[in-house]
This record gives structure tokens, C-alpha cells and sequence, in this order.
């Protein structure tokens, strides 16, 4: 334990959890795991399982090289990690075709993916290596959240207006088609989904104006 | 003229800053520079201006745009009336043209409302003066739909073109992509049932009104499927004479040829358009075909070249499209390359693509991107020219 005494939920330790869903998001203020963000977002639920496998490989690969930080020599630190990263998402590779095996068969080769994911990476070369394992987890945790909350707005949008149909479920009345609405194929298509994470980030920017570029 | 002038000039102090509509300054502005030409004169720079700003660069696109609308107007109703009844003779050029008047001018009114709408948000919200580059994108996005196209697709697809399209960019002439164009991939892409097919180019025909075995289908779809096929090259029953004057399906503005050279020589005649640009566009196109003649695999490759040029919109792109100011290549030699990249690519994606009929919209779409990029290249080999003579006079 730390002399200092620090409580588990010091205002600090929640600044490292609330930043990356604002004013530090990893995709819309970093611009970071943009790739995967355009891949998995056609429907809601793989969107969803995506940021969950995401939180959890990254909040403990976290922890782990927190862990580790003192006995990694700094030479073979990068290789260190990708083992790590790698270890923690092939298990939940697994845990995913054990419990849903549908949307790890519609994520595909995105699970796998999560290793290149820059986001996870950043963090445990940023933070992880230089912090004790609690701050370490948390700030995982946050930036997990941020790169989930973006990913599930975005898929959000693409799959009521690309499908009709959120959670795979139909929200979009019959009697709208009749009267002629359609469903946007472009919403179903990636370039669709960079157009939407360039809205959000239009949209954060005029409200926090701070983060405008000069 | 003089009491328009006055009466201007008599509302005016009311839109100055700090007065009763001052919030109002930029609509005002931009209804009194579209009345007459601004006094303003430049603080720095070049301080001898032509007349002709842009807003009246504009107006002559859009004239140079009406013989291929008015002939759309007429070619909808003949469609119609010859898909429904199959005696299109019983019907006089004003039925025919009334028709498609009633049926083209609320895709227009739709297209100006909705993107002047926003366009005079974004400068009011932002300050600027209103960007005049809508006029003639919000006539060329109703000529380039199918003439069935659901309102509320345009209205969606306008504002995707001037918000994605152009205002995130800055606003007109900072556009990366032709915002025309732009609005037709939109609905290309997003709402494709609605804009490819054979019953979308005839009025009427989505919904069931044409005679039974009546088939839409363009040209281009026809000489397309037969290639594919294997067969012999089946243009649906339409000469090369039908396809020049336009008396064929197609999207509204595109089909006549005539029209649309009629607005070429307008816009060439008053130096707007480049001419480099439209010829090597067609140049480009009638190398690719003579190109696809040579190998002949097919009965599409083995197709007249020419015929490439009058087919589907292949010359209003090389008339309309290609030669827009913005998005073309800035050089002279670049223009060259970019018209004849454009030619070739639309042709190249006809003949080879299965997927797509008509190439000319992706093709100018993909030069337009591409455009900065040669420029550069030109102007860094005109650097490296001038290099060489410099030493070789040095020496």
C-alpha cells in the first residue's frame, strides 16, 4: 500500500475514468481505433460485444503491465505487451464463441484485430508502464468506456436507419414503408461510418471548444 | 431597374450590424449582390475586377442548363405516355411536355428550397456572405435523377451533398467532390432500388402504370446485359439517331445530346467552362472505346466507339460535370490528363464492371479526387524544366 493512502475513488482516480469518455476520447479527440470502429458498427449487438471485449482486454492488459513494470526491461517492453494483449484476447475470443457464437461469427477477424487496436496499446505504453495496477485498471477501464460509448452511438444510428431494426429487433413501423420510407443502404456501408464518427466529432467540438484545432 | 435599386438601397441600413435585422445581414446581402454587381472594392491585391463575379458565372451555367431541362421535361412525358399507352404519336409535344413539367419541376423546387435553405443557415449561423455555388449544383441534382425519385430521398440527398459535400470543406471552392454528384452517389449508394434497374427511368412505371411486357430499361443496361451475355448487341430497340436527339429512358437531363450541346457551346462561347477539359473528356472516352474495338471480345466491346458518347450521361458529365471549376484540375495540362482519365475510367467501368451500367459518375467522382494530386505533378515538372534550362544557361 501506498504511504500516501490514497481512497480507491480519489477525485483523481475518477478524472482517469471520466476523461476518455469527453474530453479525452480515444476515438473522437485521439482519433485512435478508428478501423474497428468503421467495421463493427453495421448492427448494434456486435458494437456492443465489440466495446465489452475491448474494456475488458484493456482494463486487465492494463493491470498486468502494471504489474510487470518493474521487472520488463524497456528493451523487449513492446514485445512484453503484444504477448500480454494477445494472451488476454484470444481468451476472450474464446469466452465469445463459447457464449455468442453469432456475433463472434459477425465480428469475424475483428476479436482478433483487438491486438493491433492502436487504443490498447497506447494506453499501456502511456500509462500502465508508469502507474500502480488500480489507477492502471481504472484508466483501462475509462478508456474502454470512451472507445465503447462512440462505438455503440455510431452503431446505433447505422443500424436504426441502414436496417430499421435495433438489437436486431424491428423499431421502424411497417406502415412507414408503405408509405414509402426506405432503409439507407449507405448507413450499412464503412463510409458511412467515418462520415458519422466525423458528425460526433463536429458535434463534441462545438461543444467543447477548447479542443479546436488553430 | 432604378426603383429596385432605390428600394434596395432604402432597406439596406436596416441589415447593417447592430440594426434592427442585423442578424439578417447575410440574406440581405446575398439577394442584393444576386440583383446587382457589388461596388466593393478589393483593399489589396488585384484591384481590376471583372464584372462577371461569380454569381453571374453561375447564372450562365444554369442558362447553358435549360435546353437539356426542357428537353428532360418533354422526354419524360414521351417516355411515359409511350410506356403506358404505347402510342406515344397520339400525344402532341405539349401533352407530352406538360407531363413531365408537372413531373420535373417539384424535383427542382424541392432541390433549391432545401439546399438554398441550408446554405443561408450555415452563412447566417457562421457570419459569411452566402456561397452562390448552389445555384447551379441545385439544377444539376434534379437533371441527374431518375424522374421518380421520392422528394424526401432528394431533399435527404441535397443535404448530404452541401453539408458533407461542401460546407465541412469551408463552402463553395473548397469543395473536394462535385456536391451535384455527390448527391446522386448518395442516393446511388444508399437508396440503389430507387435509382438503378430498369422501371426507375420512366415515369410512372415503379408503381405498375406501364403496359404489360413494357421494358424500361436504357441502353445502357440493355448493350450492357448483352455483352455479358454473350449475345448479340442489343441496344433495347434504340438507334444512335434516338440517343443523340435523347429520346431514350434515362435520368432527366442527360439523355438529349443535342440539348446538352447546345449548352456547350454556351458555355464555351462565354469562356466559363474549359474547353480542354470537355474535349479530352470525350477524346478519352472515344480512345477507350476504339481500345475495347480492338480487343472485341464481346458484343458491348465490339459497340461503335462513338457510341459511347451519346449513350447515358457521358456528355452532360464531359459538359457539365467535369468542366466544374472547383473540383477540376487547376493546369492546363492537368486538365488534359484528368478529361482523358475521366473518359477512359467511365468507359472502362461500362464495359467491364457488370455491377455498374454507367461508369461517368464514379469516374468523375475518382478524378476529382485525384485532381490535386496531378496538379502537382505537373507544376513540379514544370519546375524541374525550368531548373534544367536555368543551369544549362548558367553554364
Amino acid at each position: 500500500m501506498s504511504k500516501e493512502k490514497e481512497p480507491l475513488f480519489s477525485a483523481k482516480n475518477m478524472k482517469l475514468l471520466t476523461n476518455p469518455l469527453n474530453q479525452d476520447n480515444p476515438i473522437i479527440v485521439q482519433i485512435l481505433g478508428i478501423c474497428s470502429a468503421l467495421a463493427v458498427t453495421a448492427k448494434l449487438k456486435p458494437a456492443f460485444v465489440m466495446a465489452l471485449s475491448v474494456i475488458a482486454v484493456m482494463g486487465l492488459a492494463n493491470v498486468i503491465m502494471s504489474l510487470l513494470r518493474k521487472t520488463v526491461p524497456p528493451r523487449i517492453r513492446i514485445i512484453v505487451q503484444l504477448v500480454v494483449i494477445a494472451f488476454l484476447v484470444i481468451l476472450v475470443d474464446q469466452v465469445l464463441k463459447a457464449f455468442v457464437y453469432d456475433v463472434s461469427k459477425q465480428l469475424s477477424v475483428f476479436v482478433g484485430l483487438i491486438i493491433t487496436n492502436c487504443i490498447i496499446m497506447g494506453r499501456v505504453e502511456a500509462f500502465a508502464l508508469g502507474n500502480k495496477p488500480w489507477p492502471a485498471f481504472i484508466d483501462g477501464i475509462g478508456n474502454g468506456l470512451g472507445y465503447g460509448i462512440i462505438l455503440i452511438i455510431v452503431g446505433f444510428f447505422r443500424e436504426l436507419f441502414g436496417a430499421g431494426t435495433l438489437w436486431g429487433y424491428k423499431v421502424i413501423p411497417q406502415s412507414f414503408y408503405e408509405a414509402g420510407y426506405s432503409d439507407n443502404g449507405l448507413m450499412l456501408l464503412p463510409p458511412m461510418a467515418l462520415i458519422l464518427v466525423g458528425l460526433i466529432i463536429w458535434i463534441h467540438r462545438s461543444w467543447n471548444k477548447n479542443l479546436i484545432e488553430k | 431597374m432604378r426603383g429596385l435599386r432605390n428600394f434596395v438601397d432604402r432597406i439596406k441600413p436596416n441589415f447593417e450590424k447592430g440594426a434592427k435585422f442585423g442578424w439578417l445581414h447575410s440574406t440581405f446581402d446575398a439577394f442584393e449582390t444576386f440583383l446587382f454587381v457589388p461596388k466593393d472594392t478589393t483593399l489589396r491585391g488585384s484591384h481590376i475586377r471583372d464584372v462577371n463575379d461569380t454569381k453571374r458565372v453561375m447564372i450562365v451555367v444554369v442558362a447553358a442548363l435549360i435546353p437539356a431541362m426542357l428537353f428532360g421535361m418533354y422526354n419524360t412525358g414521351l417516355q411515359h405516355f409511350r410506356a403506358v399507352a404505347d402510342v406515344a404519336a397520339a400525344y402532341s409535344i405539349w401533352e407530352c411536355f406538360w407531363y413531365g413539367f408537372l413531373r420535373v419541376l417539384p424535383l427542382i423546387l424541392v432541390s433549391y428550397i432545401v439546399g438554398l435553405g441550408i446554405e443561408f443557415i450555415f452563412a447566417q449561423v457562421r457570419g459569411h456572405e452566402v456561397n452562390e455555388g448552389y445555384l447551379v449544383s441545385g439544377m444539376l441534382i434534379p437533371l441527374i435523377m431518375p424522374v421518380d425519385v421520392p422528394l424526401w430521398m432528394l431533399a435527404l440527398a441535397v443535404a448530404f451533398a452541401v453539408i458533407i459535400g461542401k460546407e465541412v470543406f469551408g463552402g463553395t471552392g473548397m469543395n473536394i467532390f462535385n456536391p451535384a454528384l455527390l448527391a446522386r452517389a448518395f442516393v446511388f449508394f444508399a437508396y440503389t432500388p430507387f435509382i438503378s434497374g430498369d422501371k426507375v427511368w420512366i415515369s410512372g412505371m415503379l408503381k405498375g402504370e406501364a403496359v404489360d411486357g413494357f421494358s424500361g430499361a436504357t441502353p445502357l443496361t440493355t448493350a450492357s446485359e448483352s455483352g455479358l451475355g454473350g449475345g448479340a448487341l442489343d441496344l433495347g430497340g434504340y438507334s444512335a439517331w434516338d440517343m443523340f436527339v435523347g429520346i431514350i429512358p434515362g435520368s432527366i437531363g442527360e439523355t438529349s445530346v443535342i440539348a446538352i450541346l447546345l449548352g456547350a457551346a454556351l458555355l464555351l462561347f462565354t469562356g466559363v467552362a474549359s474547353w480542354r477539359i470537355m474535349l479530352s473528356v470525350f477524346a478519352g472516352g472515344y480512345l477507350m472505346g476504339l481500345l475495347f474495338n480492338a480487343i472485341g471480345a464481346d458484343s458491348y466491346m465490339q459497340m461503335p466507339a462513338y457510341y459511347h458518347l451519346i449513350m447515358g450521361g457521358f456528355a452532360f458529365g464531359a459538359v457539365f460535370m467535369a468542366t466544374d471549376p472547383v473540383t477540376a484540375s487547376q493546369t492546363n495540362t492537368g486538365k488534359v490528363i484528368c478529361g482523358l482519365l475521366i473518359g477512359a475510367i467511365a468507359v472502362l467501368t461500362r464495359v467491364i464492371n457488370p455491377g455498374y451500367p454507367e461508369g461517368m459518375m464514379l469516374a468523375i467522382l475518382f478524378i476529382n479526387a485525384l485532381a490535386p494530386l496531378v496538379d502537382h505533378y505537373v507544376v513540379q515538372a514544370n519546375v524541374r524544366r525550368r531548373n534544367a534550362r536555368l543551369k544549362k544557361v548558367n553554364v
